[in-house]
């Protein structure tokens, strides 16, 4: 790791102020990723602001349908939260599968979604469940949000305060984790509410996460794993490496969202 | 550099350290407690795990400044005197080890299992949660066994039980 300067923020003001004045800065979140990445020397931020102890960004609560995560709240805080298990189960189930328990216990929500991973599992769950992301400047709707491979539409000097996920009648993500890493080779969260229908698939394209608008099209005719024989994802833009061929992760998108799907129902 | 203060094992330390220093870092080399071990140093092999405020974490992915004024305990801190801790004591006993790289980890990583999901855990419930934690010698077995007693010893009264 290089050197660097470290900065206790204390308010999301003084974070965004720290931030304003060095375009080199890096925001410590978690730091799961950040951390391993600054060790391979692939980030070399001049200075790190740390947000662990700016009050108010971590807690769960419900308003409504509607259930507002703070971007410091851990993995482990949301897969365990009453709240989110009574009203997005998927949600939980979802966080509970991110890395392994002592990553759980220290990743945040906020870092996994400002980071945008091509392979990070939030995304998914904020795709498919149309999520807001809330920041110090404006509120991101995450059809917006999401921009590619690690980039989103936060600008500098804005920082994720959180992300208000509207409850779905029925939800699943369901993932294929890379064995070794437990990142998703794919996943996918599907969510229905009303006739509408979100289908979000992570790990799969090199564009990052995605809504896969043909499945959406055939659930909304019919919510049923059955709809989806047929329709198939094009293998054009899938992440290859050695892990996977793009053939098998376009292949892989078919059978985790029927999976999802069927869980979604209960069945 | 930058002055962290936090209580290990029970004491208070302070130190000026420089803020690359990992929390892994900071208990082997400043502190002398050389039980946390550094495995893959790529938060994967767990060998690192210690607690931080009562919860697992990765010790070789988190910045020693980040832990100001937290409460940290290491393999070391789980003794009381010569007595070994149940968990500890149910490693040896099952012989949950072989070259014993990996048991600081196992162990402290074992002990939030408990504080978490309770002192019966099924042999599925143990695997699963000590996914972050890499043994290359034993291939688990023991290991496993080793938490479910444990975990049964450490619930509150199974001393005075076992005595019987």
């Amino acid at each position: 790791m290089y050197a660097f300067t470290y900065q206790r923020a204390k308010t999301v003001r003084q974070a965004a102020g720290l931030l304003a004045k060095n375009a080199d800065a890096k925001l410590l979140a978690g730091g799961q990723t950040l951390l391993p990445t600054m060790k391979q020397r692939l980030a070399s931020p001049s200075a790190v602001i740390d947000l662990g102890k700016v009050e108010g960004l971590a807690g769960i609560e419900r308003k409504g349908r509607t259930v507002v995560i703070g971007a410091m709240t851990k993995h482990s805080d949301v897969a365990t939260s009453a709240i989110v298990r009574e009203a997005i189960p998927a949600l939980a189930a979802l966080a509970d599968g991110i890395g392994d328990p002592a990553v759980r216990n220290r990743g945040t929500i906020g870092g996994s979604v400002a980071n945008n991973d091509p392979s990070a599992d939030y995304p998914a769950a904020c795709l498919a469940l149309g999520a807001t992301i809330v920041t110090n400047k404006r509120k991101i709707p995450a059809d917006a949000f999401f921009q590619g491979m690690f980039a989103t539409a936060l600008d500098e000097g804005e920082i994720i305060v959180k992300i208000a996920f509207p409850a779905a009648s029925k939800a699943s993500y369901a993932k294929f984790p890379n064995p070794a890493s437990r990142y998703a080779m794919v996943g996918v969260f599907v969510a229905k509410r009303g006739s509408d229908v979100r289908v979000a698939v992570t790990g799969a394209s090199s564009d990052g996460v995605f809504r896969w608008s043909a499945a959406e099209e055939a659930l909304r005719a019919r919510f049923n794993p059955k709809s989806l024989e047929g329709v198939s994802a094009k293998a054009d833009g899938m992440i290859a490496d050695i892990h996977g061929s793009a053939e098998y992760r376009a292949h892989l998108v078919g059978v985790m969202t029927k999976r999802a799907v069927t869980a979604a129902l209960g069945k | 550099m930058t002055t962290v203060t936090m209580t290990v094992n029970g004491k208070s330390v302070t130190a000026n350290v420089d803020p690359r220093t990992l929390l892994a870092q900071f208990v082997r080399e400043h502190l002398r407690l050389t039980g946390t071990h550094v495995g893959c140093d790529t938060s994967q092999c767990g060998a690192c795990v210690v607690h931080v405020d009562g919860r697992a974490v990765k010790s070789c992915t988190t910045l020693a400044v980040s832990c100001d004024g937290a409460a940290v305990t290491t393999i070391e801190g789980l003794a009381n005197g010569a007595e070994l801790h149940p968990m500890q004591a149910a490693f040896r006993e099952h012989h949950g080890l072989q070259c014993g790289f990996c048991t600081p980890g196992m162990i402290m990583a074992a002990v939030d299992i408990v504080n978490r999901k309770g002192h019966v855990l099924d042999e599925h419930t143990i695997r699963e949660e000590l996914e972050g934690n890499i043994c290359r010698c034993t291939g688990y077995h023991n290991i496993v066994k080793a938490v479910e007693a444990g975990a049964r010893a450490m619930a509150p009264g199974a001393a005075a039980i076992a005595a019987e």
